[in-house]
């Protein structure tokens, strides 16, 4: 029954403790609410009906509300809205107030992209790794504009405001991958901003967490090579393709010949680019990394000028970094997979 | 309240038989007739017109706008236009729809026509300033337009910050012309309070006052109280985005959630400023053609100051997710409950209106069973939001375009259009063809639900709003949305292809095509320029007193 009414409903599949929550206070809601606008509804048509005009001179009586009726037209919706306030105000503390035993991961907005940090853990990109039948805390921020976190699944959202931390809670109750929207407008590629749930039964927890601790042992050497200012040269691509997923060059810009928001990546070094000014220019160092830095100065014909500025999020050898990866991707056969595909490690920074 | 004589609620004072005072006192339509005695006329008849005129032509710009939005959504990904067209679309589909069309609409071509009428007065209380308010709507207008022609902007019609202070889009001349429109605003609600303080004929007590007056009433008291907070939180925004202010930017020590605040202490009353006239439109409407007596006239007439009142104190329900704390979305929960509770009363004494009456089911009483219907189910999912829990998974999602399309622009529809219709005869003296006016209101009405009721569905199922491009399975409704949207634009097409015809070649009405007891029937149709002709009428009764003189001593209380 219950489920017959989510799909009438259209409602996504529950996957949280509080998604039931939710939903049957929503049915209840939907039922009263369908029921009463059809008795109006109905009430309406049959005076409607019966009290048709018959002539054209017809007068009609004089008829006023006693003091009983118009007591009834206010209490009548008023006991139905306190009962859904009090239901619904309950709920909404429940959904507000993370229990003390949760485990806390740190989200950040990013136009366009989620980030997500465990203090225990690995960092990931776009997707978040929970274990299922555990409340886990999300401490939510901004770096830029309002976003908003929504994973319909499991019927929490949460506004990303730049400058402070908000807080939602979820006990994910099965295994699977849900989605997550933005729901806040924050630009350009507002609708792009999609991430995922991946929530692991148990074992597969622990398995990831060990798989996770790994993959942080080699980041460390990375973090020690990090140190240089100038890294090995022949490292220098991989790691620009490590800041580049982190800073979200691939939210915009294809490393597989695609045109996307951004000109794709792939064959971009030295290709004679048409600005919308007319003029041409030759994609070098030089260029790329204006473009990083003042992305509006030259822009490329047929794209929007809707890239932020990197003038200090970056530092010089990450930029160079990134400008030695496109150097690699000159020809068709040296294909890399987009790295905003699945998450990208960095070291934690304690 | 009870009726105090058995004659009839007022007789016209000596209504002039047609002809006779005709070379006398022209109608206001022909009195002059060079472009500058329209353009900088006094007569609130005239200015009511050239609102209505370019209300209309914002409409069919806001409408374009939409239409753009619901084609370029058909398909999951690039449909028509590109990413950044689409976002400046929904934009300016917004700020036209919003601040050109709803607010000024109902207030600003029926309200200036109707009002003084209704009060038997001859005109508002400060021409001038009303004159002028016509011509700060436009001038606001010609601003928000050279901006949109030069860069447009693509913040959504809600300008939040820090994305509107970040945004490489021209915002600060749509801001600056929405600031002028404000004052445009300010001077109408002005206007309408003062003249109905001070112009009311004698005979027209406060509870004499028909609904429509109320309506307007409540509705200037909102326009003049919330109108500056707008204004100058509008101004912030233009200095913050060209001067670095810092009052909203955190990077500066600012707080992006206080422009949340300051915006909805404006814009959820201006949800009242745009629905609040559709509630007296059809007080009017639901009167005339059943033919009876208001049911309960002073609950409605105070429920509409009691919508006004308490809407002040609602913004907050729509930050219940941004961060701020569980105890407000409480007390904001409560609050927001009470104003359903307001427009409850006024449903349920609509319906009672009609209870005993005499139905003639023309298109105007078309327009107010799709009103009731609008009206109760906006309503409705207005409470349901206004529960905190389920607004969480709600907010910002296409539940929420849906859910106010129904109430702020579904009711308001309804009512502009069942006031064209029914006030076109006391406007231009013409009659329109009823046959097309019932076809088109149940298109426009099929249209409008075809068009909504798979958002609220859409939003049940998480789709966000102000997406350009949408997951796969969003994409059965989105169509059906789509057609529906196409429908309702067809309906509105006829409609103005009758309406047009009728004002040209449609028959000549005669002074009270209804037989209406409204007061503002009680002169010619179209009226001369000074509203009477010969003493003034005498108001004894409440407005819309059907009653049979015979009965007329036994009221009947339900």
């Amino acid at each position: 029954m219950n489920e017959l009414l989510n799909n009438i409903l259209f409602l996504p599949e529950q996957a949280s403790t509080f998604a039931e929550r939710v939903d049957s206070l929503h049915i209840f809601v939907v039922t009263v609410t369908m029921l009463s606008s059809f008795a109006v509804g109905t009430a309406a048509l049959y005076f409607f009906f019966r009290y048709r005009r018959r002539t054209a001179e017809q007068m009609t009586e004089y008829v006023v509300p006693s003091v009983k009726t118009e007591f009834l037209f206010v209490s009548l919706p008023l006991i139905f809205f306190l009962t859904w306030f009090v239901i619904g105000f309950r709920d909404f503390v429940f959904v507000t107030t993370p229990p003390k035993d949760a485990m806390d991961v740190y989200v950040m907005g990013k136009q366009w992209m989620w980030k997500f940090s465990y203090p225990e853990g690995p960092n990931g990109v776009n997707v978040l790794h929970v274990p299922a039948n555990r409340p886990v805390r999300l401490l939510i921020t901004s770096r830029d504009v309002i976003h908003s976190f929504f994973v319909p699944a499991f019927r929490i959202k949460m506004d990303a405001v730049p400058g402070r931390y908000t807080q939602t809670w979820f006990e994910a109750t099965k295994p699977g991958t849900y989605q997550i929207l933005c729901t806040e407008y924050c630009g350009l590629s507002h609708s792009k901003m999609l991430g995922e749930v991946v929530v692991l039964s148990p074992e597969e927890w622990d398995a990831w967490l060990k798989e996770q601790r790994r993959g942080d042992l080699a980041n460390r050497q990375d973090a020690l090579a990090d140190l240089s200012l100038a890294p090995p040269p022949a490292r220098m691509a991989e790691q620009g393709q490590k800041v580049a997923a982190e800073v979200g060059c691939f939210k915009c810009h294809t490393v597989n010949g695609e045109p996307h928001i951004g000109p794709t990546f792939l064959g971009m070094y030295g290709r004679q680019e048409t600005l919308q000014d007319g003029n041409d220019i030759i994609a070098d160092e030089a260029y790329i990394t204006q473009s990083m830095m003042d992305p509006g100065a030259h822009l490329v014909s047929g794209y929007p000028n809707a890239m932020p500025t990197f003038q200090g999020k970056l530092t010089g050898p990450q930029t160079a970094a990134i400008v030695e990866y496109i150097k690699t991707l000159r020809t068709p056969d040296i294909r890399t997979t987009g790295a905003s595909q699945g998450p990208v490690y960095e070291p934690i920074q304690q | 309240m009870s009726p105090s004589s058995s004659s009839i609620a007022a007789e016209p004072g000596a209504v002039p038989a047609p002809g006779e005072h005709h070379e006398h006192h022209p109608s206001y339509l022909v009195d002059g007739t060079t472009v500058k005695s329209w353009l900088l006329t006094l007569d609130h008849k005239r200015i009511g017109v050239m609102y209505l005129i370019w209300v209309l032509l914002f409409f069919l710009v806001g409408g374009i706008y939409a239409l753009v939005v619901r084609f370029e959504l058909l398909t999951p990904g690039p449909t028509i236009v590109d990413a950044m067209t689409y976002n400046r679309a929904f934009t300016m589909h917004g700020v036209v729809m919003i601040f050109l069309f709803m607010i000024p609409a109902i207030p600003g071509a029926f309200g200036n026509f109707m009002l003084p009428l209704m009060l038997g007065a001859k005109d508002v209380a400060f021409p001038r300033l009303n004159l002028l308010s016509l011509y700060l709507l436009l001038g606001g207008a010609a601003i928000a337009i050279w901006g949109m022609l030069n860069g447009g902007m693509d913040t959504g019609w809600t300008f939040y910050t820090p994305y509107s202070t970040h945004t490489t889009t021209t915002v600060a001349p749509i801001l600056f012309g929405a600031f002028i429109i404000g004052f445009s605003s300010i001077a109408t609600g002005l206007n309408f309070i003062v003249t109905t303080h001070t112009m009311r004929a004698p005979g027209i007590t406060w509870f004499r006052m028909p609904l429509f007056v109320w309506a307007m009433y409540a509705t200037a008291c909102i326009q003049v109280l919330a109108t500056p907070v707008l204004g100058l939180v509008l101004l912030l925004v233009v200095g913050e985005q060209l001067f670095q202010f810092g009052i909203f930017d955190p990077a500066r020590g600012g707080d992006p959630v206080l422009f949340q605040h300051l915006f909805w202490f404006y814009s959820h009353p201006a949800v009242y400023i745009m629905v609040l006239p559709s509630f007296g439109v059809m007080s009017e409407i639901v009167a005339t053609f059943s033919r009876k007596n208001i049911f309960g006239y002073r609950a409605v007439a105070f429920s509409s100051l009691g919508i006004a009142f308490v809407g002040f104190f609602a913004w907050g329900h729509h930050m219940f997710v941004s961060g701020q704390s569980t105890f407000n979305a409480g007390v904001f929960a409560v609050l927001t409950m009470l104003v359903g509770v307001f427009t409850a009363i006024k449903v349920f004494n609509w319906v009672g209106t009609v209870y005993k009456g005499a139905v003639d089911f023309k298109t105007p009483f078309a327009y107010f069973c799709g009103f009731l219907y609008f009206t109760v189910f906006g309503g409705m999912t207005g409470v349901a939001f206004a529960t905190a829990s389920l607004d969480v998974p709600w907010h910002d999602t296409y539940f929420v375009v849906a859910h106010f399309h129904f109430i702020m622009v579904g009711a308001t529809i309804m009512a502009f259009m069942a006031a064209l219709h029914y006030w076109f005869p006391k406007m231009f003296g013409k009659t329109y063809h009823e046959g097309w006016g019932l076809v088109s209101a149940a298109l426009i009405i099929l249209g409008f639900n075809a068009t909504f009721i798979p958002q609220f569905l859409l939003g049940n199922a998480g789709m966000p709003r102000r997406y350009y491009e949408y997951p796969e399975r969003f994409q059965t409704l989105n169509v059906a949305s789509t057609m529906g949207a196409t429908l309702l634009a067809m309906g509105f097409l006829i409609t103005a292809i009758y309406l047009t015809y009728s004002l040209v070649y449609g028959e000549k009405s005669s002074a009270n095509p209804w037989n209406s007891r409204g007061y503002e029937w009680l002169t010619e149709s179209p009226p001369p320029t000074h509203n009477f002709v010969g003493p003034q009428p005498v108001y004894k009764d409440e407005p819309h007193f059907y009653v049979d003189p015979e009965k007329a001593e036994v009221p009947d209380a339900v």
